[in-house]
């Protein structure tokens, strides 16, 4: 990475300069790409609630590896999230590297974005606002995954919206503004896109962009109180896992078929 | 109909012991066709011969007269006041320059450091040899080059963006656009990695945050996303 020498002078000792901002740069944006998608992929997953109690938990035990296993192993899940989460500290590194890191920094970035009144420059404050307090909420969240894998499901995820539900609702806002924030900016850092009109392309990407937050924060808020709703509703059982209608009905049959 | 246009305007001498920023407000009569630099060189006239700010063209083409107008950065000579509706214009110096007084800043001695730092000039080994008929360029490359060159160094695309007003040292959107400048050029015999050791570092390239004000701010409407754009991948992708 860097010796002593480079270290100390910043360049290399046959005077070259270090590769790794390059580096840096594009893992800063391969990581944001890899979140960015990875979360639409995530929010259409947990929104499978909306369909049935019971897709959604199908859903969970395919990836615990329902096809595979006679059991479902909730660590394939832990092992899926640790992944994710080694994803989002690098990425939190790298873009740590662009935060304001002082007051003065800060200042004149909010004074200057106040009377420039320029949408991108604006956008960007919002980013590094929403990046910043996922330091936190996003962390928190992943541990939970990590840690408790096996709790994913309607009435788990319903449980655990009752009693989070405000962490939540500020998740879902900080990962839908920063995420499609995060894959516009992407757009225009490197050029995709762009054909010949770059101009023209950049105000269809950004009606894309607003498209696509608001689809997904009103899908994350009507999924957000689906969840809120199952929990209230099993309130009194509380901690209780989900069990799927055809395996109810299994029970049933077998105590019906005991009882006959 | 004319009408009353109000200018406010920083007046702030920073060389000056007594002096203490402060912003002043001139009333005058709008006419037709008023442009700020008229509304400006009146006010030094009639109401304030103190007020400091520049021009030279008075026709967007020195890029001498960049100043905030309403917290955006503009070439004062080809700001109307008419199409400000409430008739009121707020001004302040460029950020990023060095402010000599009010509204007159230092861009002159920021771009002549900018053109060294990125060695804005053909680096060849070719003796020009002038008795000689000139090799013809590809019209479409000179087309190319000309259009990337229109640049006039006013320097709204270095007040415009966030990214340099937090790092000073961050290079900017000109001076990525004169190195996108040269790597068009076939006349000049730089490589990738040549401007790597320009630009490739936090300061240059891979410090812009693609926060496009330089852009959309450009008088010159020049390609400025596209060429740091197309810049960040050339660099990115030398091993
Ligand atoms: S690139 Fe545009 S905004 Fe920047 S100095 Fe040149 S003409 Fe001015
Ligand atoms: S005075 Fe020359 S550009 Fe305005």
């Amino acid at each position: 990475m860097s010796n002593l020498i480079e270290g100390f002078l910043g360049k290399s000792v046959d005077g070259k300069k270090s590769r790794l901002p390059a580096k840096l740069d594009y893992i800063q944006s391969a990581t944001g790409l890899f979140l960015g998608l990875f979360m639409w992929g995530h929010m259409f997953f947990v929104s499978t609630i909306l369909i049935s109690k019971d897709f959604m938990y199908s859903l969970t035990k395919f990836m615990e590896g329902s096809m595979f296993f006679e059991e479902p192993k909730p660590g394939l899940v832990s092992l899926a999230v640790a992944v994710v989460f080694i994803i989002f500290i690098v990425h939190a590194a790298m873009g740590m590297r662009k935060l304001p890191a002082s007051f003065r920094q800060w200042q004149v970035y909010r004074t200057h974005m106040k009377m420039m009144k320029h949408d991108e420059t604006s956008m960007w404050f919002i980013q590094a606002v929403t990046g910043f307090s996922m330091f936190f909420l996003g962390s928190a969240h992943l541990f939970l995954m990590l840690t408790q894998p096996g709790s994913i499901g309607p009435y788990g995820s319903g449980d655990r919206m009752l009693t989070l539900w405000p962490f939540y609702l500020m998740l879902l806002f900080a990962v839908e503004l920063h995420g499609s924030i995060g894959l516009y900016r992407l757009c225009i850092k490197w050029g995709w896109f762009e054909g010949e009109n770059s101009k023209e392309t950049r105000k269809t990407l950004k009606k894309v962009k607003w498209t696509i937050t608001i689809f997904f924060l009103v899908l994350g808020l009507t999924t957000l109180l689906a969840y809120l709703k199952i929990g209230m509703d099993h309130s009194d059982n509380a901690g209780e896992k989900y069990h799927p209608t055809t395996q109810i009905e299994k029970i049933y049959n077998a105590n019906t078929e005991v009882t006959a | 109909m004319s009408r009353t246009v109000t200018i406010k305007a920083l007046k702030y001498n920073p060389n000056s012991v007594v002096s203490k920023p402060h912003m002043v407000e001139y009333k005058l009569e709008e006419t037709e066709g008023m442009t700020l630099f008229i509304a400006l060189s009146k006010i030094r006239e009639t109401m304030d011969p103190d007020l400091s700010f520049d021009f030279v063209c008075r026709a967007g083409i020195c890029g001498s007269c960049g100043m905030m107008v309403n917290g955006t950065p503009q070439l004062a000579c080809r700001t109307l006041t008419k199409d400000y509706d409430d008739g009121v214009l707020e001004l302040f110096p460029m950020p990023a320059f060095k402010l000599l007084k009010d509204l007159s800043v230092d861009t002159g001695n920021w771009m002549n450091d900018m053109s060294k730092r990125v060695e804005s000039w053909i680096h060849t080994n070719e003796e020009v040899d002038i008795s000689k008929l000139e090799a013809p360029s590809d019209p479409k490359i000179a087309e190319e080059v000309f259009e990337i060159d229109r640049c006039i160094e006013c320097g709204i695309c270095v007040a415009a963006c966030g990214t340099k007003l937090m790092r000073p040292d961050f290079v900017g959107a000109v001076g990525l656009n004169r190195v996108a400048r040269f790597y068009a050029d076939p006349h000049d015999n730089r490589t990738d990695e040549d401007y790597y050791e320009l630009v490739g570092d936090d300061n240059g390239i891979f410090g812009c945050m693609s926060l496009v004000a330089c852009e959309d701010n450009c008088p010159k409407h020049l390609p400025l996303q596209s060429k740091i754009a197309f810049m960040r991948r050339k660099l990115v992708a030398l091993r």
